[in-house]
């Protein structure tokens, strides 16, 4: 019952082959599925809305109704899965079995961060200033679906906002700096500190504000590498 | 119904043989002017067409009203935002015409961030026999130049002159889904995903945002707004439509910022239809008033519903389009049909309303006789001046011979786009590339 001769763009080709894998969904006979809610949705329906917010936040302007009804459809699927423990080991999708496979493992509340943080790099749609990620540039931004090796799968779904950023204008990044969501960065070693989000959100209240040598010492880790080689500490 | 002339001639010959449609020339919009003289529609490419009613002639009477080309232009073209290293869409979204004040016909037409004013000008006459310049606007040899003369005009072939008049830019950061000029003729809105703002049609360096539905946090983003009108007669009245399936009126009167609604229209969830895609199929994809201004018509994925201004708690009126589509709302999800935006539209008289659906199909309701009608807008299926034939969709069990089932419905060919004549029984169907265009011409007036 798919749509025939529909156009697909050519990382789309990849998830329609792995959802092939669901075959069960496509059926039309299995309707009764859909007709009554499920108790505990299937965990292929999850990983499909999965699929779906990641590649609705790789394009370069999410389409924000899109984004927003995929989020609160996941949302309540994983709501209705919460109470099931164990879930099923599913035949993911193998383009994006780490990305998926992490999301599952984590705790609830990790992946309402993982959304929320996706959500909130989009207030960046609105020209103010990237959280830097220091680490963004060790390689290209994965824009393939699966990422190249991605260790961390919120940073995965992150990586193509903030490394078009930092590839394309570093001026741009100037124009209004918000100080306020650096405080962290700043001070997080290098290893962990590439999750902004509500976990940053009291410490952005609680950081002492920087002050003039900081901010520089902050410019000068954005416009280059060379930053990464001091030593980091207040000042200079 | 009898079917006038397919004016998009240049890709016949692509749909014949592959079903190739070239991107550009996929219509996104129709919109009557407020006469029904001319029809404007929008396409990918950024191109807008306007279509002219031939006047009635007795010496053709087979060819009374139809509509052919009146002028072409190109309104929106690609650009390239270096800020944020984006590309903006030249796809025009939505065109509005303005009352006509003057000999000249006017327009708005917006992509995803620019909106720009349109004034269609005619010149039929010209200049002839100047002093100082010959009929080529070469300079006269001044001695051959022995008396004066008075130019006169003199009548020259129709010249359809189109010039952007205003350009309403850097209004909006997110994605504008519409615009609605006001009936006080003098300011317009427009929408986007988060946003409303209020134009003056005079003034392009400034804007009044007068709904701001953006949280403090991203993070908390849950609902966007997917459309919004003026009321036709209260220039003070607007509606905005949300993705949770909620409309709010609005008056400008009350505040400034008009974040917090007069009316809040809402239908509860019916318990025994609930689903995952729920919210999904509640999102309200167009909302119209009618023409009295009594009533607002809304479209979600699977009906249309009708609202009275004066009952907030549900709508008044509901009509399945496409109920059969229930049952396979997990394979629209999969692929992306689900999120498909149809628009709706009223008749001159508000009696009749119509949306359109999968397959080429569009479907009318006669709200009086409760009655309803599928048809189909297709080449194949309709000879010009043939009278088209109503539609089926079976769902298994007695088949009629032309009955199409759901399982054979083709979901590339969708009719988002329709548009109703403001006095007479003609419509405008947009099917991806082309336009059809349907005259009822045994019941020409409205009933």
């Amino acid at each position: 019952m798919l749509s025939k001769g529909l156009k697909r763009k050519r990382e789309e080709e990849e998830e329609k082959e792995s959802l092939a894998v669901d075959a069960l969904w496509l059926d039309p006979g299995h309707a009764a599925v859909a007709q009554a809610p499920p108790a505990v949705a299937s965990s292929s329906l999850f990983d499909l809305s999965v699929l779906k917010l990641h590649h609705s936040l790789q394009q370069s302007e999410p389409d924000l109704r899109h984004l927003v009804l995929v989020v609160n459809t996941l949302r309540r699927i994983q709501a209705s899965m919460a109470p099931a423990a164990a879930l099923p080991p599913v035949p993911s999708p193998p383009v994006a079995p780490s990305m998926a496979n992490n999301l599952l493992a984590s705790s609830d509340a990790a992946l309402s961060a993982s959304m929320a943080s996706l959500l909130e790099d989009l207030s960046h749609i609105e020209g103010l200033s990237q959280a830097p990620q220091p680490l963004a540039d060790e390689g290209p931004p994965g824009r393939s679906i699966g990422g190249a090796a991605p260790s961390l799968g919120a940073l995965d779904l992150l990586g193509p906002a903030s490394g078009c950023l930092l590839d394309d204008g570093l001026e741009g990044l100037f124009e209004d700096i918000d100080t306020s969501m650096y405080d962290n960065e700043l001070w997080a070693p290098a290893s962990e500190g590439l999750k902004p989000g509500p976990e940053d959100g009291p410490g952005k209240e609680e950081a002492p504000e920087l002050d003039e040598a900081e901010l520089d010492y902050l410019m000068d880790v954005l416009v280059g590498t060379q930053a990464l080689e001091r030593p980091p500490g207040p000042g200079r | 119904m009898g079917e006038d002339t397919d004016t998009r001639k240049i890709n016949h010959s692509f749909l014949r043989d592959h079903s190739y449609v070239t991107e550009a020339d996929i219509i996104s919009t129709v919109e009557f002017n407020h006469t029904g003289e001319l029809l404007a529609t929008g396409d990918k490419g950024g191109r807008v067409v306007i279509f002219q009613r031939e006047p009635e002639s007795k010496n053709a009477p087979h060819s009374q009203g139809e509509y052919d080309v009146y002028s072409t232009f190109q309104s929106h073209e690609p650009e390239f935002d270096y800020l944020k290293s984006l590309e903006i869409e030249e796809k025009i979204n939505k065109i509005k015409w303005l009352p006509q004040q003057n000999a000249a016909h006017s327009l708005l037409s917006t992509n995803d961030k620019t909106i720009k004013l349109w004034k269609i000008t005619e010149r039929d006459k010209r200049p002839e026999g100047y002093n100082l310049k010959d009929e080529e606007g070469k300079l006269k040899d001044l001695s051959t130049v022995t008396s004066l003369q008075v130019p006169v005009l003199k009548p020259m072939d129709l010249m359809v002159e189109v010039s952007p008049r205003r350009i309403f830019a850097n209004g909006h950061t997110y994605h504008i889904n519409s615009i609605s000029v006001n009936s006080d003729c003098e300011t317009y809105m427009s929408a986007d995903d988060l946003r409303i703002n209020l134009w003056h049609l005079a003034i392009t360096d400034r804007s009044f945002n007068i709904v701001d539905i953006k949280p403090a946090n991203m993070e908390d983003l849950t609902e966007v707004i997917t459309a919004s009108e003026f009321h036709p007669h209260h220039c003070n009245l607007f509606v905005y439509s949300s993705s949770k399936g909620s409309l709010r009126l609005c008056d400008m009167r009350a505040a400034a910022l008009c974040d917090k609604h007069s009316k809040l229209f809402e239908e509860p969830e019916d318990p025994s239809n609930r689903s995952f895609f729920s919210e999904i199929i509640s999102s309200v994809s167009d909302v119209k008033f009618s023409h009295s201004g009594r009533y607002m018509l809304t479209r979600d994925y699977l009906t249309v519903k009708v609202w009275d201004l004066n009952m907030e708690a549900r709508p008044i009126e509901t009509y399945q389009v496409h109920d059969y589509l229930r049952s396979k709302l997990c394979s629209l999800y999969e692929n992306d049909c689900i999120f498909d935006k149809f628009e709706c539209a009223w008749n001159g008289s508000d009696s009749v309303i119509m949306t359109g659906a999968y397959n080429n199909f569009f479907r009318m309701f006669d709200r009086n006789t409760k009655r309803d009608v599928t048809l189909e807008a297709s080449r194949e299926s309709s000879k010009p001046r043939a009278v088209l034939k109503p539609r089926r969709v079976c769902v298994g069990g007695k088949r009629r011979r032309d009955d199409i089932s759901v399982d054979s419905l083709d979901f590339t060919k969708k009719i988002l786009h329709t548009a109703w004549h403001p006095a007479e029984n003609i419509i405008a169907i947009a099917a991806t590339n082309n336009l059809y265009i349907f005259q009822d011409k045994v019941n020409s007036e409205m009933h």
